[in-house]
């Protein structure tokens, strides 16, 4: 009661002193924050600038944070050109077939683990998240003889096919999204599954009708993540594809764009830039997910 | 109170003709439901996580055609070369940097931003956030790009300061510098965002209560944020400490390595050996040295988890 009153007198009694402050701390955080807004968009908007400029523009020495002729050329070419629309492609369907893979598998296995506590669920769910820390660069060389090894004794080829990269990816994104999804899950009042249940429906019938409509945007956080985890990965397409027309955007970009000693620097930002699209257009329109989605699970920084 | 529920349901059921009945039963109970619910998740974690990890610790002790066992061969032959001290030296360095930076960075930032009033914190947090959104090895090409050795973009700004041209990648101070910079520059926004939601899950009462005692702007830090925080900030640096130190596409991009080996961090040289110079079995080993750090790290941040675990 006696800091209730305190807490009431206490604005009054300074009130100028403190919105002056106020005003100051807001004006230093507005220059902070621009600072670091340049600091942290410097390279995205250097690879816009450079996309726009031309070959010729590029290796005159004239400023390069200023486009002097811009032209659409690289865009042109690299839209025009068969190998960046196929690696273009190759990325897309398997972002696409990963991030059903990964729903698919994390979503009856959270639900197990966050509602119906059976022998081992603990451990396992400690084993989801174990394995979540577990790094690509720290598995990349037995897969890549895991691959070798099944060609050999079946005679099916692995390695250095793309669509095979789609099963390997869910490594990465289901232990995440098994684990956000648990918290989601666990979220949810009691009362809804009981009511079902008492109701006569089944535990898929639980799932689909109530916990999958009820936990959406963890479901959304979710998809978001395997999405952007898949598009962005590098280490094991460029260890397990090698031909140009198996490759992925970021191991096509870094390898076929740079050729020996010279650098088309004005291609490979376009690239560069198409490549960090469709994450970026996804961000613009669901950051709330986003970020949501960061926070809940603790992803990986 | 839904266990119950579902017992005597299955009693009611028992009732009727047993053959049926007890495929339906063994079907519907719940520890087989749940069985076959996480059964995908356990076959994947098995076949592509579990296997493969005790598969490199088998690879580790082949000789380089893998037709020999070496035993703890490949380990005592790293021992004894300088590349591979070198690479646990930056290793070290690296992470270390990066995640001091990155959590400074972000808890700065963090605070910047929750000063500003509603409405506008989230074109701002939208914007700061870029970074970790763009695929790192795509922003990396940038980064590239504006390390050039010739048309730097970076030299030329400088040289208006009258800074000499600076070997940003060439030089072993100067790569290290350059790998840790852009590491901190993808991995900032993470630890940005995880702060900001700690800082808007503190109590404004707090700070109030705070500022009537006459505590100042650093107090405040000290003795309300920081303690509100604590969890928070030692959960984001043990998972970016794992992150960062097991990197790979920005060393990779950016030095592949060099000048002279000096960036190398256990993953872009179990890469170059195992991969490109085709030696399978050092490269495990190699990449096995990860595990340590690794497993410590687990072992901090699953103390958290299972508080997380027993809370819900």
């Amino acid at each position: 009661m006696s800091t209730l009153a305190i807490d009431k007198a206490g604005p009054t009694r300074k009130l100028g002193s403190m919105s002056r402050d106020r005003a100051w701390a807001l004006r230093w955080s507005y220059f902070f924050l621009v600072l670091f807004a340049i600091f942290f968009l410097t390279p995205p908007v250097y690879m816009v600038i450079t996309s726009l400029k031309s070959s010729a523009e590029i290796s005159a020495a004239t400023n390069p944070w200023w486009v002097f002729h811009p032209t659409l050329s690289n865009y042109v070419e690299l839209l025009t050109s068969n190998q960046f629309l196929r690696f273009f492609w190759n990325s897309s369907i398997i972002s696409i077939v990963v991030v059903i893979v990964t729903m698919l598998i994390s979503i009856p296995a959270a639900f197990a683990l966050a509602r119906m506590k059976f022998w081992g669920s603990a451990t396992l769910a400690t084993g989801v998240f174990l394995t979540y820390l577990i790094p690509d660069s720290l598995l990349f060389i037995p897969l890549f003889k895991m691959l070798a090894m099944v060609q050999d004794l079946t005679g099916i080829t692995l390695l250095n096919r793309w669509y095979v990269l789609a099963f390997i990816y869910p490594t990465l994104t289901v232990p995440f999204c098994t684990w956000i999804m648990i918290g989601y899950f666990a979220s949810i009042p009691k009362e809804l599954d009981e009511a079902a249940i008492i109701d006569g429906a089944s535990w898929l019938q639980t799932l689909l009708r109530i916990f999958i409509p009820v936990a959406l945007p963890g479901l959304i956080a979710a998809t978001i993540f395997a999405f952007t985890v898949s598009w962005a990965q590098f280490l094991y397409p460029l260890v397990f594809t090698t031909s140009v027309d198996q490759l992925v955007l970021p191991v096509g970009i870094t390898t076929t764009l740079i050729k020996g000693d010279v650098f088309n620097w004005g291609q490979i930002m376009t690239g560069a830039l198409l490549g960090a699209a469709p994450p970026l257009i996804i961000y613009a329109f669901l950051m709330d997910y986003y970020i949501a989605g960061l926070t809940a699970g603790a992803t990986k920084g | 109170m839904a266990d119950v529920v579902v017992e005597q349901g299955r009693h009611v059921s028992s009732v009727r003709p047993r053959k049926r009945a007890s495929l339906r039963n063994t079907l519907g109970r719940k520890s087989t439901v749940a069985f076959f619910l996480t059964l995908p998740l356990i076959l994947l974690i098995a076949l592509l996580v579990l296997y493969p990890a005790f598969f490199s610790l088998y690879l580790a002790t082949l000789n380089k055609a893998m037709t020999k066992f070496v035993g703890l061969g490949n380990f005592t032959f790293l021992f004894k070369r300088e590349t591979f001290w070198m690479v646990v030296k930056q290793s070290c360095i690296f992470a270390v940097t990066a995640v001091i930076f990155k959590a400074l960075i972000g808890f700065i930032v963090a605070h910047f931003v929750h000063n500003i009033p509603g409405k506008k914190q989230r074109k701002w947090r939208g914007m700061l956030l870029v970074p970790w959104v763009i695929p790192p090895a795509m922003s990396t090409l940038a980064w590239l790009w504006l390390f050039d050795p010739s048309y730097s973009a970076f030299n030329y700004t400088l040289s208006f300061f009258g800074v000499g041209p600076i070997p940003w990648l060439g030089e072993t101070f100067w790569a290290r510098f350059s790998v840790i910079l852009v590491n901190v520059w993808y991995g900032a926004p993470f630890f940005l965002i995880m702060y900001l939601a700690a800082l808007k899950s503190v109590p404004d009462q707090l700070y109030e209560a705070a500022a009537i005692d006459g505590a100042n702007w650093w107090q405040k830090i000290w003795y309300v944020t920081l303690p509100m925080m604590r969890n928070i900030i030692a959960i984001t640096t043990l998972f970016s400490l794992i992150v960062t130190f097991a990197n790979f596409d920005i060393v990779r991009i950016l030095t592949s390595g060099g000048p002279l080996d000096t960036t190398h961090l256990f993953a872009t040289w179990a890469f170059q050996v195992g991969i490109q110079s085709s030696d399978i079995p050092l490269g495990a080993c190699v990449s096995l040295f990860m595990v340590p750090i690794l497993a410590v790290a687990a072992i901090f941040i699953l103390r958290d988890v299972t508080k997380r675990g027993n809370e819900a």
